[in-house]
């Protein structure tokens, strides 16, 4: 397109390229996971995956807000606004995910259920401010980055005692999904996901700072390079994770120092935990329940708390059966693995949560790399945008 | 004649009620003070309730199209819903290689609209008629209670003359041939964008709302033999390239760094997480025709003030999938596919 954008450089993109093929030891293979949906939807949009050497793979983690978010929770939001006649506000992409009864929000919304979207906390906040007849819940879903806006709604609703709104909250935490996968058996006892470093996420880590993947390096020995959506970011993460791979360290590093400091934004940090605390455990969608993983709304603000103020019993439902976003999620198959992609599966019906957003593996690589399944063989070895794995 | 004793139309205060839409004197007034007298026209002041229009020449073939207008909101920087019913209805019978010659116009109105929106918008739709030379010779007019409409929503429909042994149509694109695009991609879509509310995004992205039907008369007189012509309205480029792969059966492979984008509207699409491929246009033409055409239409389009910013962005392929790829500004390879659903702002 036709704007100069120093991120988006092609010059300098097959510069790096250059560098990373140069860099990368032709006997040795490299797998990375990108954490972070947004660096999967970098990766597949660029098509960085063709700029680099067949030996340095990419692997897509659970990063996608919407990917993770387990059937259960969902079932709560279409229950409220089916059962308690609330209006429930989310964001677009939640719309989709698929829920129970072959159900999703955009379904039950076209049954009846008032279910709106909407594009930040602050719009739900107002509705219930105009309407103060509607009783108002925000669904309010993702990582780090987006919960400080949704702490800050609740302290608005507390100082403004608005009765009629709450917030069903499923804030989850980079942290402890990395550690989950880093102590799963696939990574740890049967080696089948070859692992040697992670990409970290952008936005979180602007919130959360470095500081909490040293962990990781030191307790695993992975390298942790933090990278910016941009696709040179990404290509320049890998590059630096290439090198110290090369040199046997295992340190975190920042590349995105542009944004990104060891401490994170401690306003914002305050903020989250005087409005939420740790969930003892939480369900994600692929990696079950996961402790530690989530957040949820501390005693104070409790009246604005969907789950208390309704009394929401949460209930498991496990996926499709032949559905293999969990192996995904984990980097342990990659989407054209599943029997449902592409066919049953699409983006249009989407069957698995890996499927709605562009930021999750399955609709990334549907929208962006399908092409390749079909490609006739030309006796190259193009990358695959995954790797493939036996179950 | 109209009685003296019934008052003229309040177009500054008054509103659309359930008497507009019910045949009788209100309707029958609010077409002569406001539809007719806007858009007045010698098939129109009729009054019947269709148009006697003349055959066409002999040898030539009549062009029908139809499209229903729905746009919140009404009124946007660059157009409104008035002259966008006008220029979408002349682009769909123009893209067909057709001379269009008339309109028709129905109007499904909510009750309590105020007169003075109504008002603008048909005096708009009769600004875009006059200066494209298509007038709307017959029309419809209904009113449905408050609630049951958002306001209003406009059908048009549009018949034109296509040119005996004049061959164009979105099957007939072969491999080799090039892809072109009239200039920047995305301003419809994301001038509308803009103005919702809830997006509290400043901008000045403008509608690029137009009528094509001169530029393209530009373009087949200097290639005649441009074997399709589409306008990339809803769902963007990558759509209209889709359905165009799919009716063909080809495949096509793009090169993004040629594709022209505005930098605002870049901008804009980075901000929200979006792809200027896929939002709406509607003054953006794409022609494909045989590669050694390829230069004499993108000089005819380029000689025109509506084809200023034309460029060649990729060439059509033989591809069993019918895939329309792209080589992106990076060098990489990717998929542009259909569009799924809306387009959404990313959450992360
Ligand atoms: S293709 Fe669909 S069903 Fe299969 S893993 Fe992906 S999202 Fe799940």
């Amino acid at each position: 397109m036709k704007y100069v954008d120093e991120f988006r450089d092609g010059t300098l993109a097959r510069g790096l390229a250059a560098a990373i093929r140069a860099e990368a030891d032709p006997a040795r293979r490299y797998a990375f996971m990108e954490f972070c949906g947004g660096h999967t939807h970098a990766i597949s949009r660029y098509g960085v995956t063709d700029l680099l050497p067949p030996n340095v793979r990419m692997i897509h983690g659970p990063g996608c807000p919407v990917c993770v978010l387990p059937i259960g929770r969902i079932d709560l939001a279409i229950r409220l606004a089916f059962e308690r006649g609330v209006t429930v506000l989310t964001y677009g992409d939640c719309l989709r995910v698929p829920a129970s009864d072959g159900l999703s929000m955009l379904k039950a919304k076209a049954r009846g259920a008032d279910i709106r979207m909407v594009y930040s906390a602050a719009d739900a906040l107002a509705l219930a401010q105009r309407e103060p007849g509607r009783e108002v819940v925000f669904f309010a879903i993702g990582f780090e980055t987006t919960t400080p806006p949704t702490a800050l709604v609740l302290q608005q609703a507390r100082a403004l005692g608005l009765a009629n709104f709450s917030v069903l909250c499923n804030h989850v935490l980079t942290p402890s999904a990395i550690q989950t996968i880093l102590e799963s058996p696939e990574v740890r006892q049967f080696g089948t996901v070859p692992l040697d470093g992670f990409i970290g996420p952008a936005h979180v880590s602007t919130i959360i700072g470095s500081r909490p993947y040293e962990f990781f390096a030191e307790e695993y020995r992975k390298p942790v390079v933090i990278a910016g959506f941009e696709p040179l970011d990404v290509m320049q993460a890998i590059r630096m994770l290439i090198r110290q791979v090369n040199e046997g360290r295992a340190e975190v590093e920042n590349e995105f120092t542009r944004a990104v400091n060891r401490d994170g934004n401690l306003k914002a940090q305050a903020l989250v935990s005087e409005v939420f605390e740790l969930r003892r455990s939480f369900e994600w969608r692929g990696l079950g329940q996961v402790p530690y993983s989530a957040l949820r709304i501390r005693a104070p603000f409790a009246a604005w708390d969907a789950e208390v103020k309704f009394g929401l019993d949460y209930r498991s439902v496990p996926d499709h059966k032949a559905c293999e976003c969990g192996a995904i999620l984990r980097g342990v198959k990659r989407p054209s693995d599943c029997r449902l992609f592409a066919t049953v599966c699409t983006p249009e019906n989407p069957m698995g949560s890996c499927m709605v957003s562009s930021e999750g593996a399955c609709a990334a690589h549907y929208n962006y790399g399908r092409f390749r399944d079909h490609a006739p063989d030309n006796g190259r070895s193009t990358p695959p945008a995954t790797i493939r794995l036996a179950s | 004649m109209k009685p003296d004793y019934v008052r003229p139309l309040d177009l500054r205060q008054g509103r659309i009620d359930l008497n507009h839409g019910a045949g009788g004197r209100a309707m029958t007034q609010l077409i002569e003070e406001l539809f007719a007298r806007a858009l007045a026209n010698d098939y129109l002041g009729q009054g019947d309730d269709g148009a006697v229009l003349p055959a066409p020449a002999p040898g030539e073939r009549l062009v029908l199209a139809t499209d229903a207008h729905v746009v919140s909101p009404l009124f946007f920087p660059g157009g409104d819903i008035g002259a966008l019913a006008v220029h979408g209805t002349i682009n769909d019978v123009a893209v067909m290689g057709a001379r269009p010659l008339y309109l028709t116009a129905s109007f499904i109105l909510e009750e309590g609209f105020p007169l003075a929106d109504l008002a603008r918008i048909v005096h708009s739709m009769a600004a875009a008629a006059h200066a494209a030379g298509v007038p709307v010779v017959t029309g419809d007019t209904k009113v449905v209670e408050q609630g049951k409409g958002d306001g209003v929503f406009i059908s048009t429909t549009g018949l034109g003359a296509l040119p005996a042994g004049r061959k164009l149509g979105g099957a007939l694109a072969r491999p080799g041939d090039a892809v072109l695009v009239s200039g920047s991609l995305g301003e419809h879509g994301m001038a509308i964008l803009a103005q919702r509310e809830s997006l509290a995004f400043e901008s000045a992205i403008v509608s690029d709302s137009a009528a094509l039907h001169g530029l393209i008369d530009a373009l087949l007189a200097a290639v005649p033999g441009v074997r399709v012509l589409r306008d990339p309205t809803r769902g963007g480029l990558a759509t209209t390239l889709n359905e165009i792969a799919r009716q063909s059966g080809v495949g096509m492979q793009l090169d993004e760094a040629a594709i022209p984008v505005s930098a605002q509207v870049a901008a804009a699409c980075e901000l929200l997480g979006l792809d200027p491929l896929y939002l709406a246009n509607e003054g953006k033409l794409v022609a494909i025709c045989a590669p050694e055409d390829a230069e004499a239409a993108l000089a005819a389009l380029r000689a025109h003030p509506l084809g200023r910013a034309a460029a060649r962005i990729g060439e059509v392929t033989a591809d069993p999938q019918h895939f329309v790829q792209l080589r992106t500004t990076f060098g990489g390879q990717r998929l542009l596919d259909w569009l799924s659903g809306e387009p959404l702002p990313r959450i992360c």
